[in-house]
């Protein structure tokens, strides 16, 4: 089967998938298969790991919640103005953090994020603890109404495509090209002339502004924006799903964002719902231990032995 | 200034926590020559290039290329004034192909580096110059092989291949001949006579061979600061260079720094003794 034949049975798929899963459920999926894919493309295409990813998702979430409840925007403007926000935000956080190297990185990331998440909490416009709740899907360019499940589940799926395709030319991109020469070696690089710090910054931004339209999607699906959101937790979950899908590959974020959303789910309606955050870091645990190359890596190894 | 030197450093000092790395080196590279720098092991040799091309800042001193003071400048930003390094270890993007190694460097002139929304099909507009560029260095039918892959040998001439790529005006080459095999040293040698036809180069290198074979100067480093400069049969004539870089043993050839021994000894190479 080759890579076309797989990307229209995969399109083909997620087409067909809302007749035998809940809309909201798939929903929930795309939006953090999307969030995961953004912060992949840190992780595995340029070696940044944010630990502070939440922030754009959160913002996002925030901004076009805001908007959405106070002004008669239609869902486009609402979900474009959170990305912008994200991507405004990515922009001055990415200045102040790709100057640092390795876990210093982490640590400004993470250290800006906090930063955000306590502005979020005090600020009048977030609801505080409550979040914002209610938000309306509104009418996509003032035509279809979004409330259907159904509508609002293609509406989501081509809002995913669209920004999966984003980071996947991003990555095959002129662009890309010098981002992977970074993770591959800086110091030669940077002796080749690049100056990386303009290059690490721009891939920061797209990261920020894709999981910013993530956060505004999921606004929208949940009609919920909160501080579960722009909390670490979501920061570490979103490592997690990465890790056991695959880092620094295309369908491995999807993949683990998949499984854990699926999981989540799976165990929240079961005897384990007190557990769910013992699983998961078991889920984590073994994943990391037993394959190092996430799903995806393992997918391939076994396609490798039997084709 | 006078603009026959491409190179100069004044009074150039390194310090790190109170050791002395490079301690008062004033060295002049004329534009156009083979300028060597050899000394012991531990001598500074890495370290001069490693502020020549700031990835070290000096602790006092001036950098002068062309004329212009780049005591200042950043890594980046050398190397696009058109003085290029390469590394002591083998500096390849090992995940990337041999052709996508000499291409990421030729893209560093184009103007589309930050386009992402541009297909990466364009680059192989590249592909010709680049195979070029791997042919001069023997390496055209690895094109497709991960840079990882290679024996060291040519991992290393890959590196010259990438750095040629720049088309640089003064080549920084940190011991090219390390680790390869008789064969592969005269290979590199070879190229590095030709490629040093139009443009400048200064190199460290241990192969005394090719040392006395390309080299216009040679400067003698010695814990950091200059002991010597001169022609071949200046430098080699000096009873302190001989004690300094060969310790006693003056007869034994100095290429004790291979990692790894992998053909015997050349007799050409033996017989090259200071
Ligand atoms: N980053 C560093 N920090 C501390 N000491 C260093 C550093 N780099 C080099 N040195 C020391 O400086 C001296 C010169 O090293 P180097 O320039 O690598 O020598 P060479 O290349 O001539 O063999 C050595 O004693 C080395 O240990
Ligand atoms: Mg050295």
């Amino acid at each position: 089967m080759n890579n076309k034949t797989l990307n229209f049975s995969i399109l083909a798929l997620a087409l067909a998938a809302p007749l035998v899963l809940y809309p909201v459920f798939l929903m929930k999926v795309l939006c953090f298969a999307l969030f995961a894919c953004a912060f992949n493309l840190l992780l595995g295409f340029v070696g940044l790991l944010s630990f502070g990813h939440a922030i754009f998702l959160g913002s996002g979430a925030y901004i076009t919640g805001h908007l959405m409840l106070n002004y008669s925007i239609t869902p486009e403007v609402g979900i474009l103005a959170g990305v912008g926000a994200s991507a405004l935000i990515g922009l001055i956080y990415g200045k102040l953090a790709v100057k640092r190297e390795g876990i210093y990185f982490a640590m400004v990331t993470l250290a800006l994020a906090q930063l955000m998440f306590f502005f979020y909490l005090q600020a009048p416009f977030t609801g505080g603890e409550d979040g914002l709740q209610g938000v309306p899907r509104g009418f996509l360019f003032g035509l279809i109404d979004l409330s259907d499940n159904l509508t609002m589940y293609y509406f989501v799926l081509a809002i995913f495509i669209a920004g999966f395709l984003l980071i996947y030319r991003t990555i095959h991109s002129p662009f890309g090209q010098v981002l992977k020469a970074i993770r591959e070696n800086e110091a030669r690089a940077i002796s080749l002339g690049y100056k990386v710090n303009n290059y690490k910054l721009q891939a920061f931004v797209i990261s920020a502004a894709l999981a910013g339209l993530a956060g505004s999607t999921k606004a929208l699906v949940f009609q919920l924006a909160s501080l579960n959101d722009v909390h670490w937790f979501m920061s570490g979950e979103v490592v997690l799903m990465t890790l056991l899908g695959g880092m620094g590959t295309i369908w491995g974020p999807v993949l683990g964002a998949g499984t854990i959303v699926g999981l989540q789910n799976f165990l929240a309606s079961g005897p384990l719902a007190n557990y769910i955050h013992v699983v998961m870091g078991v889920v984590f645990v073994v994943c990391v231990l037993a394959f190092r190359q996430g799903l995806v890596g393992e997918l391939q190894k076994l396609v490798r032995k039997n084709f | 200034m006078s603009q026959d030197y491409i190179l100069e450093t004044r009074n150039l000092i390194k310090e790190f926590k109170g050791f002395t790395a490079v301690d008062d080196v004033n060295l002049k590279v004329k534009r156009g020559t083979i300028h060597a720098l050899i000394g012991p092991n531990g001598a500074g040799k890495t370290t001069v290039f490693n502020l020549l091309t700031k990835f070290l800042n000096p602790t006092r001193g001036q950098l002068l290329y062309n004329g212009k003071d780049i005591t200042r400048a950043d890594s980046a930003t050398i190397a696009r004034m058109g003085m290029v390094r390469s590394f002591q270890i083998s500096a390849v993007f090992p995940h990337l192909t041999v052709l996508e190694n000499v291409r990421v460097a030729l893209q560093q002139k184009r103007n589309d580096s930050f386009f992402f929304w541009r297909s990466e099909k364009k680059l192989d507009e590249m592909n010709d110059r680049a195979i070029e560029l791997l042919d001069s260095v023997g390496l055209k039918e690895f094109a497709s092989a991960r840079a990882v892959d290679l024996p060291y040998g040519r991992k290393r001439s890959l590196e010259i291949a990438t750095t040629l790529a720049l088309d640089p005006e003064l080549l920084l080459l940190d011991e090219p001949t390390q680790g390869m095999g008789h064969e592969d040293v005269s290979v590199v040698s070879d190229l590095i006579k030709e490629v040093g036809k139009n443009r400048t180069i200064l190199m460290v290198e241990h192969n005394l061979n090719v040392v006395a074979d390309l080299s216009d100067t040679i400067t003698v480093l010695q814990r950091g600061a200059i002991l010597t400069e001169g022609d071949y049969a200046t430098v080699s004539a000096d009873p302190r260079v001989r004690e300094a870089y060969m310790g006693v043993e003056a007869d034994q050839p100095a290429n004790d720094e291979e990692p790894q021994d992998t053909t015997p000894t050349a007799p050409a190479a033996a017989e090259a003794s200071l």
